[in-house]
């Protein structure tokens, strides 16, 4: 069979499969189980209404269960063995990993990724949203910040070693260098420093998101409170940090810990770019160098990961929850 | 003393003309109101004088300084919204302050004109909340808080009550002409929808309409000699019965015969010799008809509908075509045994109104 078939059956049972489901529950739910009519129709009619959000829920809490949920505790379980799983060691995985130099490079250096971009992302997204806000180009220009959004790491990545590259000729750095007379040089072997070159890939990337959001978040300002400040003598800067973002505040915070969770898991990046070499280790592409080969520790390092993001995770969604009122 | 003057004031958005021949002068402690149908350009006039929209063609002063391309916050003009426009983020004291301390003035000098205004609208002890936990009316309060804290020349609001309730409404009325009565040397210029707000609180009204200022005056001026049928109309509710009339007599007072309902009626408004047979419009006010008593008699009709509303009664005469509007007296006292007969009303002859070609005859 060909796979395009496979693709085509897979969705129609998938897409029939729950309209069918949801079809039948209630079915069953309304005309076996619980039926509207008889001596009971009242208690009836009420049971089935409190029965019914779980059987719409069902699927997903299944599904969540059977993914999320399980392989968390899974991990965890199985970092606490050794390198073929058979041995249980307690939590010497873990010592191990704090004892190794890499990891903990890696961690600063994720620790460096988690306060720089998102900064940059969100302080570059509110920039740009405000100051195509009154543009007649503005829906062009943002359109085009946007479009990196489209595009996968792995495709940045490769699209930015062209910018880095260390001949004149190909990249853009190394041209300006030689318009300057300098020798070329290849940014991501400088020291500490190539670390924020791999950053403002994410940046790039994810300044069109912050600026979709907060550009909305920005229109949604009553008019009046600008002018009124207009007519309290606020100049354009005032206007902005005193009277604006004050008033979006709730959405740059859950745009900035989106992106900061978004930061937390990226491996592609430093996985394609440098492979980790040259001091830009981080946590995700640390766990990636050591899947298959010991899977005790590359989940202990999984675990960190997850312990490290749900905080910001958690704050996220409750500031997430906040604006919604 | 002239202190804010409009000269020949035109605005257009692109080719859309919108304001045209706006002449004004308003002068010093003046409550001026600005009336007008929805979309006249009322908000318009007003946002001009603050400087939120630039000013087409034409002239603005304020103490004979021409403030077209003066920013807003230096034209000495304060503004109050319909939507209050409080900052959301900030106290109700942050909120008063907030012009002070872009001004630069003290700390001392912001607490204490903040009190100041506070206290003069019991606001001292909502200082620290957020507007959020504030009602409509305190809200609009911390508005003119605002508005009060930087001590303008020029007080602008835009329909400043329109969100309150009808009691808060009436309320915050009489606070505003109080608080204009504290503060004799500052003009204010007010729109409103609201015709009671209108009569009561202005010391002139001005009607726009059709892109332009239909009359200025005060309120019983407008109110007793209304230079056109639309002014009439305007001002009063209900609104002024146009009756089709023709002038049968002319001289210091007019006689007038009446199309519908054949009676003649004497209005006080002169008239010259070659109006003769003219076709007029007879304006009466519904509170100004009475029930015609001896033979003579303006208007015959059946009683449609009776409104009683205790003190007094509205009658609804039957139309006289689908569409027009019905004529409508104001009766005081009950009358609801009138509904189904056929009424005949008069009115003294001061209280009659005559336009020609829409304009009044006393305005020509
Ligand atoms: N940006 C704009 N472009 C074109 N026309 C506009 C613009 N803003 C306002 N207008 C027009 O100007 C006219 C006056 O508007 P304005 O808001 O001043 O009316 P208003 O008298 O305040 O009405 P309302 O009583 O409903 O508040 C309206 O007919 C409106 O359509
Ligand atoms: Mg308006």
């Amino acid at each position: 069979m060909s796979p395009l078939f496979q693709g085509i059956i897979t969705i129609l049972v998938g897409v029939f499969g729950c309209v069918g489901y949801f079809y039948a529950a209630n079915l069953l739910l309304d005309k076996v189980i619980f039926p509207a009519r008889g001596p009971n129709i009242g208690r009836n009619i009420n049971r089935a209404t409190a029965v019914r959000p779980w059987l719409f829920l069902l699927p997903a809490i299944l599904a969540l269960s059977v993914y999320l949920v399980y392989p968390v505790v899974g991990s965890f379980w199985r970092s606490l063995f050794n390198r073929s799983g058979e041995e249980f060691i307690g939590m010497d995985n873990y010592g191990a990993l704090f004892a190794d130099d890499v990891f903990r490079q890696a961690l600063f250096n994720n620790a460096l990724w988690a306060l720089v971009v998102p900064a940059a992302a969100t302080f570059f997204g509110l920039l740009v949203a405000q100051l195509t806000d009154r543009l007649k180009w503005g829906n062009i220009a943002k359109s085009l910040i946007f479009m990196p959004m489209a595009i996968s790491f792995v495709g940045a990545s490769l699209i930015w070693k062209f910018v880095y590259a260390g001949d004149p000729d190909i990249g853009i750095i190394n041209a300006v260098r030689d318009g300057l007379g300098l020798d070329p040089m290849d940014p991501i072997q400088v020291p500490f420093w190539n670390n924020f070159f791999l950053m403002a890939i994410l940046i790039w990337i994810q300044t069109g998101f912050a600026m979709v959001i907060l550009s909305a978040a920005l229109r949604g300002i009553p008019e009046e409170t600008v002018e009124a400040a207009i007519i309290d003598g606020a100049n354009p800067f005032q206007l902005f940090f005193k009277i604006k973002v004050p008033q979006i505040m709730g959405t740059i915070v859950v745009v900035w810990t989106t992106i900061t969770i978004l930061v937390l898991k990226v491996f592609d990046i430093v996985y394609t770019m440098t492979g980790g070499n040259f001091g830009t280790q981080i946590l995700p592409s640390y766990m990636m160098t050591l899947m298959f080969r010991d899977d005790g520790r590359a989940t202990a390092v999984a675990v960190v990961i997850m312990v490290v993001v749900l905080p910001v995770m958690i704050w996220n969604i409750r500031q997430a929850q906040k604006e919604m009122r | 003393m002239a202190d804010l003057i409009l000269k020949d004031v035109v605005k257009s958005y692109g080719d859309v003309n919108v304001l045209r021949d706006i002449n004004l002068d308003i002068e010093t402690g003046e409550l001026i109101v600005f009336v007008g149908p929805s979309g006249c350009g009322k908000s318009t006039l007003l946002r001009m004088i603050a400087g939120l929209e630039k000013i087409t063609a034409g002239t603005l002063s304020i103490d004979g300084q021409v403030m077209n391309d003066v920013p807003p916050a230096q034209r000495g003009i304060a503004m109050v919204f319909q939507t209050y426009a409080l900052y959301p983020h900030m106290t109700v004291r942050e909120n008063m302050a907030f012009a002070l301390r872009i001004a630069g003035q003290s700390k001392e000098e912001i607490e204490q004109a903040v009190n100041a205004a506070a206290e003069k609208l019991q606001l001292t002890d909502y200082l620290d909340r957020l507007p959020k936990a504030l009602s409509g009316g305190q809200r609009q309060r911390v508005a003119i808080g605002r508005a009060i804290v930087r001590d303008p020349k020029v007080y602008l609001f835009d329909e400043p009550l329109s969100n309150l309730d009808a009691a808060l409404r009436v309320a915050t009325r009489i606070e505003i002409a109080q608080l204009k009565e504290q503060m004799p040397d500052s003009t204010m210029i007010y729109v409103t929808h609201d015709q009671v707000e209108a009569m009561t609180l202005a010391s002139r009204i001005v009607v726009l309409a059709n892109k332009g200022i239909a009359q200025v005056g005060s309120p019983l001026e407008l109110y007793e000699k209304p230079n056109s049928e639309f002014v009439a109309q305007f001002i009063g509710s209900p609104q002024m019965n146009l009756l089709e009339g023709e002038i049968v007599e002319t001289g210091e007072q007019t006689r007038l015969n009446l199309k519908r309902g054949g009676g003649t009626i004497l209005s006080h408004y002169p008239s010259k010799p070659e109006d003769q047979g003219a076709s007029v419009k007879v304006g009466i006010r519904p509170e100004d008809m009475v029930v015609a008593e001896g033979e003579d008699y303006a208007f015959e009709g059946k009683v449609d509908i009776t409104e009683a509303l205790g003190e007094v009664t509205l009658l609804y005469f039957e139309k006289e075509a689908l569409g027009a509007d019905p004529v409508i007296a104001k009766l005081s006292g009950v009358h609801s045994d009138r509904r189904g007969k056929t009424q005949r009303m008069t009115a003294a002859p001061e209280r009659v109104h005559v336009f020609k070609d829409g304009v009044s005859l006393l305005y020509r």
